[in-house]
């Protein structure tokens, strides 16, 4: 089978570094495409205390830099571009670029990731950046001694909310249900935090405010009735949906929330198609399990493609 | 893999080499301690090389010049706004691709 390549990942974050550098390590002919730089939402994450190794922790960009650095000292090679779409379907994939170029190969690693879910209240569009956000380490020091609200009640709203008292004056919590989801320590961390307080049973119905940015939020509790807080920002950490814009969602197999299905060993419902990280059906969205199913997947297409060669031989 | 097309601006000279430029200017609004920002780096130098001689391709650090990003309402970063003839074409803030921010540029064009 001809092919520009044996292996093709789209997406370079944890996962698809990872699946990078067991590719390059097996010496098979594969390629990283990536839409900027590499990273992907571990950017924003400012500080990470549960990716083993790291004793002390490590920040977000500089796991990244290190995952990048080690598939690159093995020879990975990587390309930026958009993808556009991919036809997956036959033995011979094509992935298509925005410049109009395309790729062939013989198997796919899809890591394209995961984006953070918005509310689709009023105003929310409207005052992005104006006061509304999707990543407190970006953006929580421009908001020194003001008083904001976290929305969301998983580990990322629950770590960020506790991250950002060392800029915020008050920090409220505002989640839908009565208890959080987040992990045991990050809870207890932040309610430790005398400037982390929580207003339960309660969502964000409307943001308001004007040229300067955010002014005040309306609170509407389970029980129906509604209330307004005055804030200057509002940072919006209720997980995540799927970057499946250039995927073939005619041919892949996704769960309800349009994030793709894979067996144990990553595989798709299709030939040499393998799907990792945040972009897969899971329950579990750490960096730990993006990484370790990278290295699956290569292997798994390892698998493939040797599978792929002995059919072709006979 | 820093580009020497890419000029560095703060707030005493951001009314010279932006707003008085003869050619359109896109500022990146970063800050160190910003992942995402860091993480386009490599992005904005490549458009720098690019667009050079069409485009200037600046950046501005907001910690150490705080008076422009707040003049301009910024709130989040990196935010990249695309200046022409003192004025503001459009702006995109987060960590986005190559090829928006290509596009964005392509407006100032």
């Amino acid at each position: 089978m001809d092919t520009d390549f044996q292996l093709i990942i789209v997406g370079g974050g944890p996962a698809g570094l990872t699946a990078g550098l067991y590719a390059a390590r097996s010496r098979l002919k594969a390629l990283l495409v990536e839409k900027g730089a590499v990273g992907g939402q571990v950017l924003t994450t400012e500080w990470i205390d549960n990716y083993p190794g790291f004793p002390e922790g490590i920040s977000g960009f500089d796991l990244i830099d290190k995952m990048a650095a080690q598939a690159k000292r093995f020879g990975l090679e990587t390309k930026i571009a958009t993808v556009t779409s991919m036809d997956l379907a036959p033995p011979v994939k094509t992935i298509f670029f925005e410049d109009n170029s395309q790729f062939t190969c013989q198997s796919v690693i899809i890591a394209n990731g995961a984006r953070p879910n918005t509310l689709g209240i009023p105003g929310e569009k409207e005052l992005t950046g104006k006061g509304v956000s999707y990543c407190a380490t970006c953006d929580g020091p421009f908001y020194r001694d003001q008083e904001v609200v976290v929305v969301g009640g998983g580990d990322t709203a629950v770590q960020e909310a506790e991250h950002l008292t060392k800029f915020a004056s008050k920090v409220t919590v505002v989640h839908r249900r009565d208890t959080l989801r987040a992990t045991r320590i990050l809870q207890e961390k932040a309610m430790a935090n005398s400037r982390v307080s929580f207003i339960w049973n309660t969502e964000v119905i409307a943001i308001k405010g004007g040229e300067s940015g955010v002014e005040r939020l309306v609170l509407r509790a389970t029980d129906g009735t509604e209330s307004e807080i005055n804030v200057q920002g509002i940072f919006i950490l209720i997980g995540t949906i799927p970057n499946n814009e250039s995927l073939p969602l005619d041919q892949l197999e996704t769960d309800s929330s349009d994030f793709v299905k894979t067996d144990q060993e990553m595989r798709t419902n299709l030939p040499g198609v393998m799907a990792v990280g945040d972009i897969r059906s899971k329950n579990v969205r750490q960096v730990i399990n993006a990484a370790g199913e990278g290295a699956t997947a290569t292997l798994a297409a390892e698998t493939y493609l040797h599978q792929l060669k002995s059919t072709t031989i006979d | 893999m820093g580009s020497d097309k890419v000029i560095q601006i703060s707030d005493s000279d951001f009314d010279n080499k932006v707003l008085k430029s003869t050619i359109p200017s896109l500022v990146d609004f970063w800050a160190p301690w910003c992942g995402p920002c860091k993480a386009i780096g490599p992005v904005i130098s490549e458009l720098a090389e690019e667009f050079d001689g069409k485009i200037q391709i600046t950046k501005m650090n907001v910690d150490d010049s705080p008076s422009t990003p707040g003049k301009y309402g910024i709130r989040a970063i990196p935010t990249l706004i695309l200046f022409k003839d003192g004025k503001i074409v459009d702006q995109i803030t987060g960590a986005v691709g190559k090829a928006q921010l290509t596009a964005l540029i392509n407006k100032a064009l």
